[in-house]
């Protein structure tokens, strides 16, 4: 099944590349990936669908991302009361007569056209993955001559806080409450 | 005031206590080397940049403190690579320090320009590209913490020829900031308590020392752990001298060639305390059968090795002293006698197979050998092994007592580690004796090391066995492969003519009753001298588990009667 960790990291040059390659290396199977600022300019936020076969896996990528020294927090938020949102821009092949089509699709998914040219249009659409699957099947007849997607990306509701498998790691399961329980340096 | 890049990197490695650094220079780092004529810091000119992994690797495992090597960009970073790897299988700390083309000509693949940081990233703890001298003291800092604290491992600095020349103000940074690097300490008690609950249920316990409780500095907490719950201890190859060896309670190795008693105590126990060891494969044989009746309790510092090949009961996280040490006044004393009787009769039975028992039949053997050097140093010597058949000779035989005596490439099993790793460990430990046992095979892999002794002077004593093959692999062909020997018949030059080309004294052994004089001849020269025994061809390491086989399902020594 599919997992979603968002994972706070450094914002340093070649942080990226770091994850994309512990993940090749471990032999994990990265679905989606997106990365971007937070509201700290220090820190970058990513969003890392993977599949996994159980838990203890979850806990293995989970576990491998601390090593990362500009790793700092690591959350599954996969059974967690989350949004989740990925966006897809789809260039469809629609001429006059099929433009109509399009647009009450769009409006029946909630999307918008963004582009219309003379022989095709383009969709922007918003949603949870299953919505954006769903609207894709539609536009598939049509024509799709062009998709792209951000990759999802998630947060969880109030104060909600994801799964962390890994006790140890990075100060995790500590929360503070026992003396020298890190290592001083 | 401001200095150049070059002197602050060295105004670094003075404040970390580095005292010798291993190395080759060359176009990109030609601006440290020139500021490093006005430090105290001894250079050793090593002959190939993977002779000064080994020794930085050497050195940081005889001391505990952590190795330097610097090589060159491009050819002199990669030759590094082999080094670096064994480092981070070992859990080693190293810091190595490349140069690097100038910061403006990256990426435009200038003369010796290679992405060492992209090279390096998965067999480093973590690397830095550095393209301004103010990042220096910084990162120095950083690396030498993050080399040396947690699990230990190596950490490149790649710094870009620029950041040598450039002049700025040197502040050394009071203290190291790294919000995403935090080594856990200590397991909660709540977890404690699940283990301790597990230890007083248990009938059959065995201990599995690994390097980390040399790394940890545990090996007197956790003598004391396995004698007040009269637990017997097995050791991995890098465990070895974590407990000693002589120790009513000692199992001694266990894994691919452990002592069958070993490998029989952990598939018959009802509870493992695995202890700063990660169960590789080497030591598990296939995970289905492995240890079946065991519940498991993990001590280990990196929480990405817990569960990783084998799923335990209680995992404790942070460093292995401090939790044992906390486990301590929490255990009652237990005793285990039924248990330790079972493991002395396999032990019984082991010994009648053993090669100590065979009789003289004019020929050498390894462990014979490995046995008498053992004799003749009182096992006080360090020991550096390359890898094959002499390295499993070698942990097998030469029993330790203590722990930062013996240095062996373990999780990469890098060829060409002996020699250099010997070189490495005198400069740790000068007054003590120091052997590095090789193969003939991986002695040639890096012999051009013979002189950086004789130019140093490191009082060292090289045992070639030499059965004219790569003898692991011949094993494994006769054993596996229907004797079909493929590539393994070596033909070697004259070592001893080899040895005295590079100014070293040496002598060739061919019969038992040399061996002993020999050995004692070499002891009493100063400077590094090199012994070769022409020892028998198709000799054979038991116990063994072959690859992908139940860790009790052994081959074992077929029983040799006196004629």
């Amino acid at each position: 099944m599919q997992y979603t960790f968002v994972t706070l990291v450094e914002n340093k040059p070649g942080v990226l590349n770091r994850v994309a390659s512990l993940f090749r290396r471990r032999n994990f199977n990265i679905e989606s990936l997106a990365v971007g600022r937070t509201e700290n300019p220090d820190i970058s936020r990513m969003t890392i669908v993977v599949e996994c076969a159980d838990d203890w896996e979850a806990h293995k990528i989970e576990a491998n991302l601390y090593k990362l020294v500009n790793v700092i927090d690591v959350q599954d938020v996969t059974r967690q009361p989350a949004v989740f949102r990925d966006l897809a821009l789809i260039k469809v092949k629609a001429g006059p007569e099929q433009r109509a089509e399009v647009n009450s699709l769009a409006q029946i998914f909630r999307a918008r056209i963004v582009d219309v040219a003379a022989d095709s249009v383009i969709v922007e659409v918003t949603g949870t993955e299953e919505k954006i699957e769903g609207m894709i099947e539609l536009l598939r007849p049509i024509g799709i001559l062009e998709m792209v997607r951000t990759g999802q990306i998630a947060m969880t509701r109030g104060a909600y806080e994801g799964t962390r498998r890994a006790p140890g790691a990075n100060g995790n399961g500590w929360h503070g409450d026992e003396e020298n329980a890190l290592a001083e340096y | 005031m401001k200095l150049s890049g070059a002197e602050i990197l060295w105004e670094c490695l003075v404040r970390e206590g580095v005292e010798v650094v291993f190395g080759y220079p060359g176009g990109a780092n030609m601006p440290i080397y020139d500021a490093m004529l006005n430090y105290p810091v001894h250079h050793v000119l090593v002959r190939h940049e993977q002779g000064a992994a080994h020794m930085a690797d050497g050195y940081a495992r005889a001391s505990g403190k952590v190795g330097v090597a610097m090589a060159t960009s491009g050819p002199g970073a990669t030759n590094l690579v082999t080094g670096i790897a064994t480092a981070m299988m070992d859990s080693s700390p190293v810091v190595f320090i490349t140069g690097q083309v100038a910061a403006h000509l990256i990426g435009g693949d200038a003369f010796q320009e290679t992405d060492v940081t992209g090279i390096t990233l998965p067999i480093t703890k973590h690397n830095y590209l550095i393209t301004r001298a103010d990042e220096i003291a910084k990162v120095v800092r950083e690396a030498f913490y993050i080399a040396r604290s947690g699990r230990p491992g190596p950490v490149l600095i790649d710094i870009c020829k620029n950041a040598q020349i450039e002049k700025t103000e040197f502040v050394y940074p009071e203290e190291v900031r790294l919000p995403g690097y935090k080594p856990p300490l200590r397991a909660p008690k709540a977890d404690l308590e699940k283990a301790v609950r597990l230890i007083e249920k248990a009938k059959r316990p065995v201990i599995l020392l690994g390097h980390g409780a040399i790394i940890s500095g545990a090996e007197e907490v956790i003598q004391h752990f396995a004698i007040k719950t009269h637990t017997p201890v097995a050791m991995t190859l890098l465990g070895l001298g974590a407990f000693p060896a002589s120790h009513p309670l000692s199992l001694g190795m266990m894994g691919m060639h452990g002592e069958a008693h070993c490998n029989l105590a952990i598939q018959n126990a009802d509870l493992l305390l695995a202890f700063g060891m990660r169960f590789d494969d080497r030591v598990t044989g296939t995970l289905k059968t492995y240890a079946p009746h065991a519940k498991k309790i993990h001590v280990e510092i990196d929480p990405s090795e817990v569960h990783k090949n084998v799923r335990v009961d209680v995992p404790l996280v942070g460093d292995l002293k401090t939790i044992v040490s906390d486990l301590i006044p929490m255990v009652d004393e237990y005793e285990h006698d039924e248990w330790l009787q079972q493991i002395a009769e396999w032990k019984s039975e082991g010994d009648a197979r053993s090669i100590m028992s065979w009789p003289d039949d004019g020929k050498l053997y390894v462990a014979h050998l490995i046995h008498d050097l053992w004799e003749a140093t009182e096992g006080g010597a360090i020991v550096t092994t390359d890898v094959g058949q002499h390295q499993m000779w070698a942990a097998q035989y030469y029993f330790l007592e203590k722990p930062k005596r013996w240095i062996t490439s373990g999780g990469a099993g890098a060829m060409g580690f002996g020699l250099p790793s010997a070189i490495g460990a005198w400069f740790a430990r000068k007054n003590e004796e120091i052997w590095t046992v090789v193969g003939d095979g991986g002695f040639q892999m890096t012999a051009a090391e013979l002189t950086t002794a004789v130019q140093e002077g490191a009082n060292i004593k090289v045992a070639i066995m030499n059965n004219n093959f790569l003898g692991m692999v011949r094993q494994w062909q006769e054993f596996f492969f229907e004797k079909r020997y493929s590539a393994v018949n070596m033909l070697n030059p004259d070592f001893i003519k080899l040895a005295e080309a590079h100014r070293v004294p040496a002598r060739r052994v061919t019969r038992p009753e040399e061996v002993k004089e020999s050995i004692a001849w070499a002891r009493q020269i100063q400077g590094p001298a090199l012994l070769e025994f022409m020892v028998e061809q198709e000799d054979a390491v038991y116990p063994m588990v072959p690859a992908g086989a139940s860790l009790h399902e052994m081959l074992r020594r077929p029983v040799r009667q006196a004629k």
